[in-house]
């Protein structure tokens, strides 16, 4: 039924082959470097950059019929990007589409990773703006690159320094460095830091795609992923002092709702798979109550 | 004639669904070092290109990737002409200018370095190596950690030259330089990424 309604107009997951063969020449030679960015000659696809078009590249490029994909916008399967990136995968590719993460075999995401800990087999892929994580220390190209090929990253050291000084603690809270295997420094994208974690030694593995900044990346799984830090200031996660106001989770990641005009808030999962699953199975928070009809 | 039609004849039925399937285990083969992964090859090239370096040659080759033949695959003008007309790609008898090497003879083919290292700016700009060998067991144990592998992992390849696994340490050490390789039998391939470094090889029988 899904290869019915797939629009034939275009090959089989929109890019043409010859495409297809330059990213997945790029994404192995990023498997085999984990962290180091591979140029490649991103395309022009049919959405603005800044949708991910990086990432539906990286997804075009190693879909196949029997693949059952996610997309996930800041942990949402229900928001206007990954809306319409699922839709564009059902239109010209005719896979099968799930909002369920264990049932996913590749996830397309901006911004998050599952609260729910990833499979071997399945793929993360990330839809990155800036993979450069020195750029807006060294706006020069020629000299980040050869930062990177001399391991020279003490001026990453120092903004987080200076990070302390001004603030008392490390105030980077997305898009906050990690280091590879020991090598490569690199930009997890706008993750929350919350997530940094979750990279580390991950069973999946990770793909990363920036289409206007042409550059592919990877951690293959069991990969050591370690996020800055002092001696004296260790890494920290966000830190949430009440569960979710729908399921009742703890030690996962809350989105803040304005629900009134008069201060009134709720604070809910971010992954609403997470959440969903978690009521189905009779969990309830402080709000989940009445929001459910299946509660007596 | 007759090579014209054996140069014709046997690349993918379906390219797309093909290649794709075939990318996608070298893929999961590159992202879990030592790992057996098979495939059934979906060419038949003329011998003696084995029809899984077929395959991943159709997969991933095309007019931007040079290739270096080994002279077992070299000196057969009906492999070289299968090659053209299903990738499109052009030859080059300089190892260190081929971004891949296909390799009939595993046990016999030029040292590791003598490939495109890539530079230390750009480590992508390497060969990756495909090589024939016999089987994936009886040969030197290799014992092997690295990212992609959880904890450590074992493989013998069998058909590789004697010094391998010096040179492949040596290759290793050239992180974040260095030749991928992707090893295949008959059905199935085992990929070692740069990454993939030796443990002293305790287990040598």
């Amino acid at each position: 039924m899904n290869a019915m309604s797939r629009n034939a107009t275009y090959n089989f997951a929109y890019l043409d082959e010859q495409t297809k063969r330059m990213i997945r020449r790029a994404i192995l030679k990023a498997i085999a470097i984990p962290g180091y960015q591979v140029p490649f000659a991103s395309r022009e696809m049919p959405m603005p950059y800044g949708w991910g078009t990086g990432g539906v590249q990286v997804t075009a490029a190693i879909l196949g019929p029997d693949d059952v994909l996610k997309v996930i916008d800041q942990g949402a399967d229900d928001t206007t990007n990954a809306v319409s990136i699922r839709k564009f995968f059902e239109r010209v590719a005719g896979i099968e589409t799930t909002t369920h993460t264990a049932e996913a075999t590749i996830i397309q995401t901006r911004h998050r990773i599952p609260e729910a800990p990833l499979a071997e087999g399945q793929v993360l892929v990330y839809q990155v703006p800036i993979p450069e994580p020195l750029r807006f220390l060294e706006p020069r190209e020629t000299e980040t690159r050869k930062m990177h090929a001399l391991e020279e990253y003490g001026l990453m050291h120092v903004k987080l320094y200076e990070d302390i000084a001004k603030n008392g603690h490390i105030a980077t809270t997305y898009a906050y460095p990690v280091k590879v295997e020991g090598r490569y420094v690199m930009d997890p994208s706008p993750t929350p830091k919350f997530d940094n974690p979750k990279m580390h030694m991950s069973a999946a593995l990770q793909l990363f795609g920036a289409g206007r900044e042409k550059r592919i990346y990877a951690l293959p799984p069991h990969t050591e992923v370690v996020s800055l830090d002092f001696e004296d200031h260790p890494f920290e996660v966000q830190r949430f002092d009440r569960p979710c106001a729908l399921c009742g989770a703890e030690q996962v990641y809350l989105d803040e709702i304005v629900l009134d005009d008069r201060g009134g808030r709720m604070f809910v999962c971010s992954d609403t798979d997470h959440c969903e699953t978690r009521r189905a199975e009779g969990h309830r928070g402080e709000l989940g109550g009445e929001l459910s009809g299946e509660a007596k | 004639m007759r090579n014209e039609s054996t140069a014709l004849d046997g690349g993918f039925s379906a390219p797309v669904q093909d290649a794709q399937a075939v990318f996608r285990a070298v893929m999961d083969a590159m992202a879990r070092p030592a790992t057996i992964v098979e495939i059934r090859p979906p060419v038949t090239p003329p011998a003696p290109l084995p029809p899984i370096i077929g395959a991943i040659a159709s997969t991933l080759l095309d007019a931007d990737t040079p290739i270096w033949l080994d002279p077992t695959l070299g000196q057969s003008p009906e492999v070289g002409e299968w090659l053209v007309f299903h990738t499109g790609a052009s030859f080059t008898d300089q190892p260190g200018e081929a971004s891949f090497a296909l390799i009939g003879d595993g046990s016999a083919f030029p040292d590791l370095d003598t490939f495109a290292q890539g530079t230390q700016e750009y480590p992508d700009r390497s060969a990756t190596l495909v090589i024939a060998i016999e089987a994936f067991d009886g040969g030197t144990p290799l014992c092997l950690r690295g990212p992609g592998i959880l904890d450590r992992a074992t493989i013998a390849p069998r058909g590789l030259p004697k010094d391998f696994a010096e040179q492949w340490e040596e290759n290793t050490q050239r992180f974040p330089r260095g030749v991928d390789l992707v090893l295949a039998t008959g059905d199935s391939l085992v990929c070692l990424p740069r990454t993939a470094r030796l443990i002293a090889r305790e287990m040598e029988v």
